[in-house]
Formats: C-alpha cells, structure tokens, sequence
C-alpha cells in the first residue's frame, strides 16, 4: 500500500507537473494557432457573461488561495500572529465563498456545453473531459469543507502543506508520507488536482499562460519592426 | 527560433516609442504573418467562366492550389473595345463569386448513381441476358416498371459503375430505337452558348442515333414569339455597351442592376453624359431606383401603356408631322406603306385582310417567281402601284436579272425606278370605308379591369380602289392607315372610336389606359413625348431595355409588339444607341453555324430531329387533359366561332400535319418500320407514308399521346434543371410522365367535364410513360432526384468549352483548371462513353437502318414559302404534299454500329453539301482540311477512316470554331460574299479587314476575343459602331426576312386575323380557372386570399448557382420564400418569415413569406427554381414535400404561335413555336396551420427497410 501511495503522491506530482510545463512549451513552440481560450461566447451568450464571470473570479480566488495557502512556510504566518487553526477558518470561509461562485457559474456552464446544440457541435472531446474534471474537482474541494470543520485545530491543514512544500523541494517519498493518512476525500481532490494539471497542456487552459496582464499598461498602438 | 526563447527577452528588449508614447515598436516575431501570406498563395490561375445561361458570360480567374480550386475573381484584361467607350470589366457578381462553393459541396454528385431497385432489377435481368433483352425483360414487365418509376424522386440513389450505367442506357436506347423508333428518345439541353461543346456532346449522340433534341428558348418563354413575328429573327439585341451610346434608355420590366449585374455599370455611367432613365416596372424593383422616372402599371397591362404611348407618338411626330427623320424611316424600313386588302364583313363593315399580293394582281405584277410572297405599295412619283425590292418572294428562286433584288433599296424591283412608298392611301383615296377592329380590353377578368368600350370597334379608315386579276374591284388601305386607326386616332375621316385629344376616353389614349394600368395619363404623355423627341434629334438614340418579364404573359406578343411599335415609330431600331434591347438568357450563340454542324451531327446526316419543347411536354404530360383555357375565349370577337372549333391541342395537331411545327414521336408507328413496310410495298418511303397518312393507318403521334406506342421513352437531361426549374406544370410531370408521387389536386376532363380535343382520341390516362431519365449533373438536383440514373459531370471548372453571351461581343473559354472530381466526366466524354456502349451493344438489334423523318416546313429555307394560304389536307382542303402541305419525309441512313465513329470525326458531308446557316450557305472544303492537319486523321478501319479527328472537348471546340464565320476571318468573307448573291449589295467589306484571323480555343484562353462580323446576325462588331440588332438591316440594306423583307407592324396570316392580332392591341391576361376550384375548400383555419404568381429571375441564385448554394442561401433566408405586399399579409394575417403555402388546382408550395413594400397589392413574387431540396417542409394541401415554383403553374399553347409554312412565321428550332407562358396564373395564399418536415415518414420507410 505505501508503494501506490508513494506512486500517487511521490511520483505521480512530478510526472504530472513534467508533463504540464514540458507539455506547455512544445505546445506553445508548435502549434500557436491552437494557443487560445476558444470561447464560445460567439455561439450562445445567453446567461454567458453572468456564469463565466462568476466562475472566473470564484477559481482564480481558490487558485491564489490554494498556492498562498498550501506554498506559504507555516513560520512566516505565525510570524504574522495567525495560528493554524485561524488560517483555516480564514481558508474554509474564503474558499467557501469562492467555490461557491464558482460552483453556479461552472455548473451553467457545464450545462451549456453539453446542451446547447450550437455549443456541442463546437466541443472537442477535450473540451467536455476538462470541463468535466474541473467540474468534479471544484465540488471535491467543496466536499472537503465540512469534514474540515470536525478538526478545526489545523492539523490536518499543516499536513497538506507539509505535502506540498516536500512537492516543490523535491522530496516525493516524505511528501507521500505525510498525506498517507488524509481522508479519501482530500487524496481524491488532490489526484484529481495533479490531473489537471497533468491534461492542462492539451485542453484550452493553455490560454492560463496568456493572460494579457500587460494590455492594462501597453500604449495605444503596437508596432512590429520589420 | 523559438517562440518561447524569443519571448524570454526581458533584459533586451529594445522598443522605440512613438506618437508621444502612446505608440509602441517591438521586435516580436513576425512568423505568423506566413499563415495569412500562404492563404493567398496560390499555384495556378485560370480563365474560365460560368455556363449558367446567364448573360454574363464574365471572364474569371480560377485559383487552383495543392490540386484543389480554392476560389475565383474577376478577370479584368478584356480588350478595349473603343476609346470612347467605358471598359467591360470587371464583369462579375456574388452569383458566380461563390461557384467554387459546388466543386467540393456536399450536393457534387460525386460518383454515377441509380436508383437502388432498379439497380437490382437491373442486375437481376442482366444475368445470363443481353443488355437488350434485359432491359426489354425489365419495361415490358409492368410490375418491374412501376416497382422503379414509383419511387422516384423518394432517393434511394446507390453508387454504380461508368461501365454499368453506360450499358443500362445503351441497352434502353438500343431497345427503344427497335422495339417503338429512334424518335421516341428525347433530349433535353438548354442554351448552347453557356457551353457549347458540353451541348452538342450529347445531341450529337442523339442527333446520330436519330433522337430529338427539345428546344428550350421558347419552353423557357424566353423567345419573345413578336421578334420573329416583327423582324424574322429569333432574336437580336444591341450588346450592353450599346447603353452607354443611348440617350434615353427605357427599362421595362427588366431589372438590370439585379439580373445584368456585370454590365449595369454601362447603364449607370451613361447617367453621367446626360441620359434620362425610365423605369416601367410594376415592383419597386432595384432598376426602379435608378429611374428619373418610375412608371409602375398594374402587372401584365404593359401593352395598354405601350399602345397608349404608341398613340401619343402616332400623334405628335407622324399625323401631326413633327418628325422628317420619323417619316423617312418608317417610310424605308418598315411594312407602313405596304397595301393590305379591306375585306367586306358582316353588318356592312369592312375588316382588314391579308397584304396585297403581286399574285392579286394581272399578269402577276410582272412577277413570274413567287408571286403570292411580293407585297406591293404606290409610288408618291409616279402614282403607280409598284413591287418594290426585298419581299420574301425575292429571296428564293429567282433566276437571271431578278436575282438580288432582295434588298432595302427604295426601288421598283423590274425596272429599278427609283421609289418614294406613298405612307398613306389619304390624299389619293377613292373613298372611306368603316372598317371593324377588334378591342378585347373589354374582357371581363376577376382580377383585372376592364373597360365598358365595345367589343369591335368601327373606325373610318381611307381605301383606294385597285383592279384584281379577276377583273373585280377591291379596296386597299396602308398598313400606316389601318394603325392609325387601331390605335384610335382622329383623322378627320369622321366617324366614332377615334379621339382627338388625349384625354377621350377611346381606347389606346393615354386616358383610357389609366383605368387598365392606373398610370396617370400624364406620366404617360410625357415619357411618351420625350422618348420620341429624343429620337427624333439624335437618328433614333432612344433604347428599350426589356426583360422576360413581359413575355411571360399569355398574349406576351401583345406587350412585346406595343413596345416594338413604338420604337419602330421613333425610327430606332437598326440605329446605334437605340433599338429593342431583349435580355433573358445566354441566347446569343454567336459562332452558331460552327456550331450546329458538330452538334447536329450535320456532317454524318440531314436533317435532324428537332422538337419544340412547349408542345413536346404539354402533350406528354397530359396538360391537355386538364385543360381549361378554351380557344374560343381568344378569339377575335369578328372571328366566326363555327370556323374556329377545338382545343389547343387540336390547334397543334393541326399545325403538326400541315407542317407547320414538328412533332415527337412523329407517328404512330417506328419509323424504321415504315421505311421497311414501304420497301415491302415497293413505294418510296414518302409515297408510302403519305398514302398511309390519308387512309387514316398511320397518325400523328400527338392525335393519341396516350397510346403506349406514342410515350416518349427515353429522356436525357443534361446542363439543365428540368423538373426544378422550367417544368412548367410540375405535378403534371411527376404523376403523367414519370408515374410518381405528385401534388396534382384538379381532376382531368374526363371526370370533371369539358371541352374535349375534337382531334384527339380520349383514353384512360397513361402515366409513367418514361422508361428511363437519364440526368447528368454535378449536383443533386431537383432534377437529379426523380431521375433513374444519375452522372456525374464536370463542373465549370473542370471542362473545356465556349461560352458566348448577346451581353457583349467575346468569345470566352471555359476551362479545365483540375480535372473533374472523384468520378466525375465532362459531358463531352459522357456522351462519347455512351456512344462507344452502344456501338457495341446495339449489335444483333440494329444495323444499318432506314429511318424516316418528318420535317416541318423550315424559316429561313424555300419551304418558308410552302403555304401562302392555309389548307388541311385532311379536311381535303389540299392535296398532301410533303414538304408543302404537310411535313417532308426524309429517309436517312442510320449506321448504328458506327456510331461511336461517326461520333468521334468530321464527317463528309460537309464536303460534299457544305455548311450555313439563316438561309446562306457557304463551301467549307477548306475549312475541313485545316481541321485534318490541326485535329489529325482517324486511322482506324471504319466509316471514319481518314476523316478529322474530334477526340476531345478541346478538338470538339476547335471545330466549331473554325467553321463559325464569327471566329474564322475566310468563312465569314465567304459568308458575306454568299449574302451578296442574294441581295445584289457587296457586303464582304464588313470582313475582308479581318479575314485572316483565325481565333483558337488556346487564343481565348489567353484573353477573352472579339468575334468577326458575320451575315448570320444583323449587327456588326467594328471600331465605330458597338453591336446593334438590325444595323446590318438600316445601314447594309439586308432586308428582314419578313413577308415584306421590312419590319412588320402587320401580321396578316389567316391565324392572326382569325386570334385579333393582325395589330398590335392591348388584351387582358387570361383567366386560367386554377383557383375558385379550391378556394374556401381545404381550409385549415387561416384566412386564405387570392393573388397573382409572378416568377422573376431572382438576386440569390439567378441562373449562375440555382438555389443551393449554402453561400447565397446565407444571404437571404435559406429556403424558399414568397414575396407579399403588406396590404395582402395584413388582409390574410401572415407577418413577415411566416410559413406560408400557395395553392391551386395544379398543385401547391410551402415557403416563408416576405413582406415587402416592394411589392403592390394583388401580387406575389416567387424567384424561379428554387429547389425543393433546401428547406422546404411539407404542403398541407398535398401531404409531400413542398413544391417547386412550377407546382402552382402549368403550360399553355397559343395557336399563332402554331403557324407555320408563312415566310417569317414558320417554324425554326428555338426560333418560332409554342412558348411556356406563366404568368397569367392566381394561387391562393394563406398562413400554414402546422410545419410538417415529413421527417418521421422517410424514417419509419427507411427501416421498414426501403
């Protein structure tokens, strides 16, 4: 059993995280052209800007907070004054809200792909799988919070860092240690987590890459030189 | 290097700022601009163009890349044609722009294709059988022939094989020729000029096999049937840069920025020197607003306003005497002096009668040759009654020094005295005589007005007293007399129906004509009034544009000949700038006599067999069966009914037996029997059949259609949209000719009661009686869908040919830019595949045969002159007279095993007979051997061993063009010089600079070429002149080929007094009693209304895409629509895209309704073939699928279109004949109840496994 938990949560992290930066870059090299949100908004905008914007705003609030939160070195937040069991509540209250709006907006969405004729014909199979898996993964996270509010002390919170901190110091095997008694719940969201990052270069989150942070400062007119 | 690399240049990034740092240079990479530069990369262009019958004819470049055509644009490297004229180009439009579209669609028939149960029972019969037989195993069996024509037009298309299809046809044509004669095989191809080789393809093939080849320009009701009656001449027009040397250009009912798209800007940028535009259109049309001024009558009264304006000019620049110029040419060039005899009627009033003839006369008038033919007229001078030069009479048979006397010189033909033609008996009258016309304005309609004037109207007329052969007196009145007084002018001879002021109310004045068209008199006087000024200061600069529109009617000669009257009158026919500009379809084949001898097999045998489609398809699709419109309703009201018994079927059967137009099948009986029976008896053929023909043994094929040896079996549709398209009659088609599932509601005459044919033998309906339709195509079309088989042929793109256009004077290629996708074959290597089947399968079954002809007496040949009077030999009015008083009948010798041969080479008879055309014939020996040395010999054993080769399309095009005097310099020379003989006038200076000019077809495909000036046709294409119809005729003195060798106001053939036309007369649509059968009967709970049902050329997808294509559809509503007026859709609740249906007793359509203001009350507008394949649901009235245009309309025949044997009334393929008209028809409109897409039907009968 701890060959496959270290398998899942020693290996697999890198495989998945290989996969998606090399993924992004011989992706980006090669096929520009498919470099890009492809919205459908073009096809059927009803309800559109409502759902999208509120499941924009609610992952890019979970993903700001899942990389501060689970990245973060407990010392600096106690540093702050705020103990695991706070940061926690902070975490369940914020996520909450956030997976909320991003639950409505993502399940219109959902239903939009897969119902609107108009729609459908435009999806690619991968279109539907990452839809589907982000989908799955939001209400995983969701799921999560009321098991966490049994154990509001932290604990299990420190212990979820304490895996992704070994993640991205490269010591697989105690990262797969330390997750090798979370419930069920938090090892699926955190496989279905690696997944999507492990399909990220082949499905349209690609344009993630590509926000256009600059265009709020760039000048009116851009000009490339011969 | 990298995209990735490139962008990680944060510490280098080097940027120059602009525009005060509101701009930005980067050095990003610039790769991706490749994709955009590589989207417009191409790897090869060329010219071709779009055989569409449309007058386009516009030159295009075709993109190939990577083996596929990816898209096309205007070609822009025309010649200029003279300094003072704008260029041609860019000549194109959206139409032809989305071609390219069809190539790789999803509707390109792609493979050949055969209905899946008659592939079976095929298949079936083929085992251990001769082709021959099987096929006889599977017609004569009549559970086997219904089992497949039931079901067509129900798909179940299944892939076959070129091998298999090519011997299936042989074998149906092969059976058919021996088992009923070659006659009853039909070929149905329109308009050669959209591409030429692809026509004579396959009526070379039929032409050789002895099949008919159907007309189309009178089916389509394009022939206007008042060119050939006015001018002799099946039609010519001034090419479109003629417009721009007008100075008042009139466009009536044609709607040129729509439909002439390519040349508008001719029209619109003469705007700029000046010249007024009128517009007479009963919609707001687009050409409407260009108009100065919009003239918008009530549909279908055009000739009320033509005749009130005709009264207007009549007035102001001849009987008040404005006008000199006016005077001179009508005087010169028109039948306006000529003497027509004042015939005693009933109640003491005189009628006008036929021309005086020389044969009135004693001694002939001198006039040895053809006396009856030579009209006569006084001379001012001499005061003497003279035969003047250039009646048709001079034209055939003359001898020694009255040969080329057929000419415009204003001479005494004997003596050669110089002449001035005395315009009216007036001055030098004896006395004045009442004389009976015929009004039918009068007529009551339930759709339109009517006046209370009565029926005949007597008018004084001036007549002088002339002495007849036979020593009796008798009165003779100009043809400018009698017009006078038909268009109800006050002369002062006393006398009532005549008006002295434009506002009585007498009719053809401009106050009478506001109750008919709802024009205000005012508007007509003016436009009237400028239009004749302006001809009269500019020598006849003031030009009518016309379009189908008008011809369309019922009495289309009416509305026609008003308006040719009146440009007659203003002396602008013949002058440059000025004229009758009548635009349809691609009529203008310009290298015709060329091209006739390759598509008619002229060089291999003569003559072939020609049908005129109108009255082929009436009678074969038992319209006559169901016919309402009596003739007696079309009478003249001076006409005594006893003498005109019968319907318009019998009118044709009498016409076909006097000769006058052909029939198909000719008897009752195979030809090729007869020549063998008549061997039996030891008789010549001829004698033999016409010895049957008056013991009553053997019939006309029309006298019993329903009679199994009389079907017309066979059918080939190629380059055509037949049943989705100008099938007049479309559910007559499908339930009588084809034997399908049909939306036909009336009841024929048997059931319903009556008049019945008298000359007809009434039987059970017949239907499906087509064995076998044979469609070649390159996309599914309406057409294709109820075909047995299917081929699939080259497109536009993927052929060689030649495409002609009356629009504009070059000759342009067609051109093969790929070779034809997946299966497909060009037509000519369809009908040469065919061909070399059946040369192999015909054997045990045909071999060297006799076949009998029956030809109809011919326009522009000796037998034009056959019946000076009319006589029925079967009333033993006559004795029968091949040639004379009935048909010829012409044995020619079929080699069928050699027709693949004779197919494939130039044959010898146009060594040995040579070639012409239009009653001009010229050697082409010469001619042939330049063929020899340029196509090679056949060098194979057989009957064309030695003889040019014609292999391919490209050697086919080669052909035509070096026989056509239009591409070839020495034939047109000779051409000119064989018209000279003629009219004693040297006309080869209008070749002889150009008669070393040879075009190829390599020559056009560098650049589209002018074409030579050529005797064939009355303009001229020359540096100082653009082509104008009847140029050759003012200017050359080349006379009409008219009974008076001039333009004829007056008809005088016993048909056309006996219908009221002798004059041109304003008469009402006929009522067609289509609708009051249905009206109120079927309702389906929405109010229904009753409106007229015009079909115009329409602006997503004229002729050039049909209506299929995805591109055009995008830009309207996708489907099939109705226009409506808004005052109507308010009246029947329907809003505009609602689905709505119009019916009749012919039939019903389902298709969305347009409401627009561009339309006037009481009439719908629906764009001709639009197909039924595209968005089309189910009929409430019918339970099938839609309906085309053609489903609400049927086919009508006019008995003076049946004349025949009468110099410029007789008959001509595509020249003279039946026309389709439409236009008269009502249909009841109302809102659908339930939009049925018949969708669950087709799936539940696909898996019950059909």
């Amino acid at each position: 059993m701890s060959y496959l938990n270290d398998l899942l949560f020693g290996v697999y992290p890198y495989i998945a995280g290989t996969v998606f930066l090399i993924g992004s870059l011989v992706r980006f090299e090669r096929d520009q052209y498919t470099w890009k949100a492809h919205s459908s908004q073009m096809l059927s905008s009803r309800g559109f800007r409502r759902a999208s914007n509120l499941f924009h705003v609610g992952v890019l609030v979970i993903f700001v907070g899942h990389f501060f939160g689970l990245l973060t070195p407990p010392a600096v937040f106690h540093a702050l004054g705020i103990s695991a069991g706070a940061k926690q509540v902070i975490a369940i209250v914020i996520g909450g809200i956030a997976g909320v709006a991003a639950f409505i907006g993502l399940t219109f969405l959902v239903r939009r792909r897969l119902t609107d004729p108009r729609v459908r014909a435009n999806s690619s199979t991968m279109d539907i799988v990452i839809l589907l898996a982000l989908y799955a993964q939001l209400t995983l996270g969701l799921l999560t919070i009321p098991v966490s509010l049994f154990h509001l002390d932290g604990g299990n919170m420190l212990k979820l860092m304490a895996w992704a901190q070994n993640i991205v110091t490269f010591d697989g095997i105690e990262a797969a240690a330390v997750v090798a008694d979370q419930g069920f719940i938090f090892k699926l969201h955190l496989l279905l987590g690696m997944t999507i990052f492990l399909l990220f270069p082949f499905s349209r989150l690609v344009h993630i890459w590509s926000v256009p942070v600059g265009y709020v400062r760039r000048p009116y007119q851009v000009v490339r030189s011969r | 290097m990298s995209h990735f690399l490139d962008r990680l240049s944060f510490f280098t990034k080097a940027q120059d700022t602009f525009a005060g740092g509101h701009g930005l240079v980067t050095g990003e990479d610039r790769g991706w601009e490749n994709a955009y530069r590589a989207r417009w990369q191409h790897d090869k262009i060329v010219r071709s163009t779009h055989g569409v019958n449309c007058t386009g004819s516009c030159s295009w470049k075709i993109y190939v890349k990577n083996g596929l055509v990816t898209w096309e644009t205007q070609q822009t490297d025309y010649p200029r044609t003279r300094d003072d004229l704008p260029n041609h180009e860019p000549r194109g439009c959206a139409r032809g722009a989305s071609y390219s579209w069809y190539l790789y669609s999803a509707n390109r028939v792609k493979y050949p294709m055969m209905r899946g149960r008659l592939l079976s029972l095929w298949r079936e019969a083929r085992r251990g059988r001769d082709p021959v037989d099987a096929w006889a195993s599977i017609v004569e069996s009549p559970e086997k022939s219904a089992e497949y024509k039931s079901k067509r037009g129900l798909g179940g298309f299944v892939r076959s094989t070129w091998d298999e299809v090519n011997e299936l046809i042989a074998a149906a044509n092969a059976y058919t020729i021996k088992r009923y004669g070659p006659d009853r095989i039909f070929g149905f191809s329109p308009i050669p000029a959209m591409s030429m080789v692809s026509y004579a393809a396959g009526s070379r093939y039929l032409s050789l096999i002895g099949g008919n080849c159907g007309s189309f320009y009178d089916w389509y009701c394009d022939l206007p049937p008042a060119s050939p009656m006015v001018w002799g001449e099946q039609t010519d027009v001034p090419e479109s840069a003629d417009w721009y040397n007008s100075t008042f250009l009139m466009m009536w009912g044609s709607n040129v920025p729509q439909t002439r798209t390519p040349d508008a800007h001719f029209m619109t940028e003469v705007r700029y020197k000046g010249t007024k535009i009128a517009v007479v259109c009963p919609d707001y049309s687009e050409a409407s607003k260009f108009a100065d001024i919009w003239l918008h009558p009530k549909q279908g009264t055009d000739a009320a306003l033509a005749m009130a304006m005709g009264h207007v000019v009549l007035r102001e620049f001849h009987l008040d005497g404005k006008s000199e110029y006016f005077d001179r040419y009508v005087r010169e060039t028109t039948d306006f002096p000529y003497l027509v005899r004042l015939d005693r009627g009933a109640d003491g009033h005189y009628v006008n009668g036929r021309f005086l003839r020389a044969s009135d006369l004693a001694d002939g008038a001198g006039q040895a040759n053809n006396p009856e033919w030579k009209t006569l007229a006084f001379d001012e001078a001499s005061g003497n009654l003279v035969v003047p030069n250039g009646s048709i009479g001079f034209r055939w048979g003359e001898q020694g020094d009255l040969v080329g006397k057929w000419n415009l010189e204003q001479k005494e033909a004997l003596s050669g005295a110089e002449l001035r033609l005395r315009l009216s008996v007036n001055e030098i009258r004896d006395e004045v005589v009442p004389v009976a016309f015929p009004y039918f304005g009068a007529t009551h309609h339930p759709h339109f007005a009517c006046t209370t004037h009565d029926a005949i109207q007597v008018r004084n007329v001036p007549a002088k007293k002339i002495r007849l052969a036979d020593g009796s007196e008798a009165l003779v009145a100009t043809v400018y007399d009698l017009t006078l007084a038909q268009y109800g002018l006050d002369r002062g001879l006393g006398g009532g129906n005549v008006a002295s002021s434009f506002d009585d109310d007498v009719p053809y004045t401009p106050a009478w004509q506001e109750k008919i068209t709802g024009v205000p008199r005012a508007q007509v006087i003016a436009v009237a009034r400028q239009f004749a000024d302006n001809a009269d200061r500019t020598r006849g600069k003031s030009m009518i544009i016309i379009g189908a529109a008008m011809n369309h009617w019922y009495h289309m000669d009416m509305n026609y000949r008003g308006v040719i009257n009146l440009l007659m009158m203003c002396g602008c026919v013949g002058q440059s700038g000025g004229g009758w500009a009548h635009y349809v379809g691609q009529e203008k084949l310009r290298p015709q006599t060329g091209w006739t001898a390759l598509a008619f097999a002229l060089d291999w045998n003569r003559p072939p067999r020609h049908m005129n489609s109108t009255s082929f398809f009436y009678v074969h699709s038992s319209q006559w069966r169901h016919e309402k419109l009596g003739m007696r309703e079309i009478l003249s009201p001076l006409a005594d009914p006893a003498q005109w018994q019968g319907t318009q079927i019998d009118y044709n059967v009498r016409s076909a037996r006097m000769g006058w137009l052909p029939t198909a099948p000719h008897f009752d009986a195979n030809p090729l029997e007869l020549t063998r029976a008549a061997a039996a008896a030891g008789q010549a053929p001829a004698d033999y059949v016409k010895a049957q023909l008056l013991a009553g043994d053997v019939r006309f094929s029309f006298e019993d259609p329903d009679n199994p040896v009389n079907f017309p079996r066979n059918l080939f549709v190629w380059r055509s949209n037949l049943l989705g398209s100008s099938g007049k009659g479309h559910e007559y088609f499908l339930k009588y000719l084809l034997g399908t599932t049909h939306g036909l509601q009336g009841k024929d005459l048997g059931e319903e009661g009556g008049e019945k044919p008298l000359e007809v033998e009434w039987r059970e309906a017949a239907t499906g009686k087509l064995d076998l339709l044979v469609t070649l195509d390159f996309r599914m079309s309406t057409t294709c869908m109820y075909s047995d088989i299917v081929l699939p042929t080259a497109t536009w793109y993927e052929k060689n040919d030649l495409n002609t256009s009356d629009m504009h004077p070059f000759i342009h290629p067609l051109s093969a830019a790929v070779d034809p996708a997946w299966e497909a074959r060009t037509d000519w290597d369809i009908f040469k595949g065919i061909a070399r089947t059946f040369s192999e399968v015909c054997k045990g079954h045909l071999g060297v045969e006799k076949d009998l002809v029956a030809l109809p007496t011919q326009h522009d040949t000796p037998s034009e002159l056959a019946m000076p009077e009319v006589r029925d030999w079967k009333k033993g009015e006559c004795d029968l007279i091949p040639g004379k008083t009935a048909p010829s009948l012409i044995v020619v010798e079929r080699d069928y095993p050699s027709t693949y041969k004779k197919f494939t080479s130039v044959g010898p008879l146009l060594d040995k007979l040579g070639n012409g055309g239009k009653g001009i014939g010229w050697n082409t020996q010469h001619e042939v051997e330049a063929l020899a040395s340029l196509n090679y010999t056949v060098l194979e054993d057989g009957v064309s061993q030695g003889r040019p080769r014609i292999d391919s399309d490209i050697d086919a095009a080669e052909m035509i063009m070096m026989l056509a005097p239009e591409t070839n310099g020495h034939v047109a020379v000779k051409a000119w010089a064989a018209l000279s003989k003629i009219t004693g006038r040297d006309h080869t200076h209008l070749a002889l600079p150009k008669e070393h000019e040879k075009i190829r077809y390599r020559d056009i495909q560098a650049q589209p070429r002018k074409i030579i000036s050529s005797p064939t046709w009355s303009g001229l294409e020359d540096e100082k002149v653009s082509y104008n119809a009847g140029y050759t005729n003012v200017h050359e003195l080349i006379p009409w080929r008219t009974v008076t060798g001039r333009q004829q106001f007056y008809q005088d053939h016993p048909w056309m007094l006996g219908f009221g036309e002798a004059m041109c007369a304003y008469r009402p649509p006929v009522d067609m009693k289509t609708v009051e059968p249905m009206l109120g009967k079927r309702g389906n709970g929405n109010p229904e209304i009753v409106l007229n049902f015009i079909t115009p050329h329409q602006k997503w997808g004229i002729h050039s895409t049909y209506t299929d294509n995805l591109l055009m559809l995008t830009l309207s509503r996708g489907g099939p629509i109705i226009w409506i007026s808004e005052i109507d859709a308010k009246k029947a609740g329907i809003e505009d895209n609602d689905w709505i249906e119009a019916f009749n007793v012919n039939g019903a359509i389902a298709a969305r309704a347009v409401v627009s203001q561009r339309v006037p009350e009481g009439m719908s507008m629906m764009y001709h073939a639009q197909e039924k394949i595209t968005n089309t649901p189910g009929s409430e009235i019918t339970g099938t699928r839609g309906g085309i245009h053609n489903s609400v309309t049927r086919t009508v025949l006019k008995p003076t279109h049946m004349i025949g044997g009468y110099a410029q009334q007789s008959y001509g393929f595509n020249y003279y004949g039946t026309v389709g008209a439409n236009r008269d028809e009502f249909i009841i409109v109302r809102k659908m109840a339930k939009v049925d897409w018949l969708d669950d039907e087709a799936a539940a009968d696909a898996a019950a496994g059909h």
